[in-house]
């Protein structure tokens, strides 16, 4: 059985300009392990993914499709179920590690509060599991540092305490979203480096979100290039990287800066701009900046095309 | 760019032995308050029409470096000497003819462009306050700034929240040219963009260098987008230069522990993209 199921999922939000489909038939499975990345640019629907698996979604955003997580469907629990889940089965690190730690309460407290709601440990257990995450994700001086205050720690530290806080409870699956965008190169690093090891270690499955090729080339094991509210192309990540199959998966490719161009070089981009939610066209989302588009990517959003063992693309133009 | 005999002029930029030290807030009530040495000694030159990256982490002192080449605060030590004066000794009123040949673009343009001023009063702003400009002729200038950067005159009369990320960007470069300033400090100028707006906003100063001459200063933790577009780079490490070089050698052979480490951190690499 696999860990997650994401099946025809689709997210229509309540904007200011009406009704708009945030996500448009998501689907993707992972088994435990499994360590998937969803990429794409601001817009495109990674964060509203991640949102939905963990029933946050806005107020007044209608679901549609299926989540099955551990054979459970999420999507028609209620909130005290999944509140059972959330921080318990399904752990989250987010972008900004100091607006997830409350500025308020110790470190020791933070890891604490879930150990307390989802294992019923309590005072001394609780402070002697939360010393043990501490040491777990490798932060210096930790026995002094459970009664530090968030401000007191650098912003790789506070990471590394996020991470302890996700880890409490063992969860099955860690969604991890930005989780080293803030912090500099040498700390993301390490970051990264401080997940790979305990996703192996404890065996969960790992979702991680990020704009970063760089960053998911060295993470994950599978790829999904989100545009518009879909995938529009997956596959597993070596042979995205080797073989880009959709139109969009390039454009991002080709518009990013490596090291040893030539001075003066001028980057590929993209013409035109992401569409609005509200205004998303009918058939594929980036016909509107496509190159290669033709009349049919108009009429309809592309089926999913096989372009290699496991590695798949939504387009028309794929032996372009 | 690099014209023959360039080389020999009068650098535009002279940085010598520049020095910041912040106090931090009393510790106790008896001690000395304590202190950070953001800038311990830097030095470089930088000539007209060229670009001078500047890498390094937080902590590093590229913002404090950015904030003294700008003027905006007194150095503890050593100057800054831009077109042939020095920055820290004008008088109010030679600061401000001077600020006109300096400009700066900041890092997150939701924050660095004010909510309630139009596009025409955001841009022409430097004018106004700098050169008393006429309102016909900010018109004027703010319509060309914003042509050179690719935007239309009619955004002029809309606000910030109706334009993109990039767009505002643009905008926010626009403000700094219209002063046809000399140099421009770009502090992380592409660090909040998506990669495809990235690279339109690095086409475009790279094409302004080329149409106006603008030099740049350009502070990145990011070593690729340095590595485009920059003639030379320093590293900085705890407020010193660790090390100097053009990017194909400094980045192909680094010297320095603290540069390897952070070539070796760039995401990727082991993938080859």
């Amino acid at each position: 059985m696999s860990l997650l199921e994401v099946t025809d999922l689709r997210v229509t939000l309540q904007t200011a300009r009406g009704a708009a489909d945030a996500l448009r038939g998501v689907s993707f499975s992972m088994a435990r392990g499994d360590t998937v990345g969803l990429i794409g640019e601001s817009g495109c629907g990674k964060s509203i993914t991640a949102l939905a698996l963990m029933g946050l979604l806005p107020e007044g955003a209608a679901v549609s499709g299926s989540i099955r997580f551990n054979g459970q469907e999420l999507t028609t629990l209620d909130e005290a179920a999944l509140c059972r889940l959330r921080g318990n089965r399904i752990g989250m690190v987010f972008q900004e590690p100091m607006t997830a730690l409350n500025p308020l309460h110790t470190i020791g407290r933070q890891i604490g509060e879930s150990l307390r709601l989802h294992k019923g440990l309590t005072g001394a257990a609780a402070r002697a599991e939360a010393l043990r995450l501490l040491q777990r994700v490798q932060l210096p001086q930790a026995a002094q540092r459970l009664d530090a205050h968030p401000h007191q720690l650098s912003g790789g530290q506070r990471q590394r305490v996020v991470i302890a806080i996700a880890l409490a409870c063992s969860p099955d699956l860690l969604i991890a979203d930005e989780p080293t965008t803030a912090l500099d190169v040498t700390i993301q690093h390490e970051v990264l480096a401080l997940i790979a090891e305990l996703v192996a270690e404890d065996g969960m499955g790992l979702l991680l979100i990020s704009h970063d090729l760089g960053v998911m080339a060295d993470s994950v094991q599978r790829l999904l290039v989100m545009y518009g509210g879909t995938v529009v192309e997956s596959g597993p990540t070596a042979d995205v990287f080797g073989h880009l199959a959709h139109p969009y998966s390039r454009g991002l490719f080709a518009a990013r800066p490596r090291l040893g161009l030539q001075r003066g070089t001028r980057l590929a981009t993209i013409p035109g701009r992401v569409p609005e939610l509200a205004d998303m066209p009918r058939g594929c989302p980036f016909a509107e900046r496509c190159a290669l588009v033709i009349a049919a990517c108009r009429s309809a959003e592309p089926p999913p095309v096989t372009v290699g063992a496991l590695h798949e693309a939504r387009c028309l133009r794929t032996d372009a | 760019m690099s014209a023959p005999g360039r080389a020999t002029t009068q650098p535009l930029l002279v940085v010598e032995n520049l020095a910041k030290r912040y106090t931090l807030p009393r510790e106790h009530l008896l001690s000395a308050p304590p202190g950070v040495q953001a800038l311990a000694g830097v030095s470089f030159t930088l000539q007209a029409g060229r670009s001078l990256g500047v890498v390094g982490e937080s902590g590093s002192g590229k913002s404090t470096l950015a904030r003294l080449v700008m003027a905006l605060e007194a150095p503890s030590a050593g100057g800054v000497r831009f077109d042939g004066q020095d920055l820290h000794t004008l008088s109010a009123a030679e600061m401000r003819r001077a600020r006109s040949g300096l400009q700066m673009v900041f890092q997150d343009p939701y924050g660095s462009l004010d909510p309630r001023r139009t596009v025409l009063q955001t841009v022409a702003e430097p004018l106004a306050v700098l050169h008393g400009a006429s309102r016909a002729e900010q018109r004027e200038r703010a319509g060309d700034a914003l042509d050179a950067v690719g935007l239309r005159s009619a955004d002029l009369t809309k606000y910030p929240h109706e334009f993109s990320g990039g767009q505002r960007q643009r905008i926010a470069i626009a403000r700094a040219l219209i002063t046809r300033p000399k140099l421009i400090v770009a502090d992380e100028p592409v660090s909040a963009l998506d990669v495809s707006v990235q690279a339109q906003v690095l086409n475009l100063m790279q094409d302004l260098q080329d149409q106006f001459g603008v030099t740049y200063l350009f502070i990145s933790h990011d070593l690729a987008v340095v590595d485009l577009v920059c003639d030379e780079v320093i590293v900085l490490w705890q407020g010193r230069i660790v090390e100097q070089g053009a990017p194909e050698q400094l980045f192909r052979a680094p010297q320095h522990a603290y540069t390897q480490r952070l070539l070796a951190a760039v995401p990727g690499r082991g993938a080859a993209l």
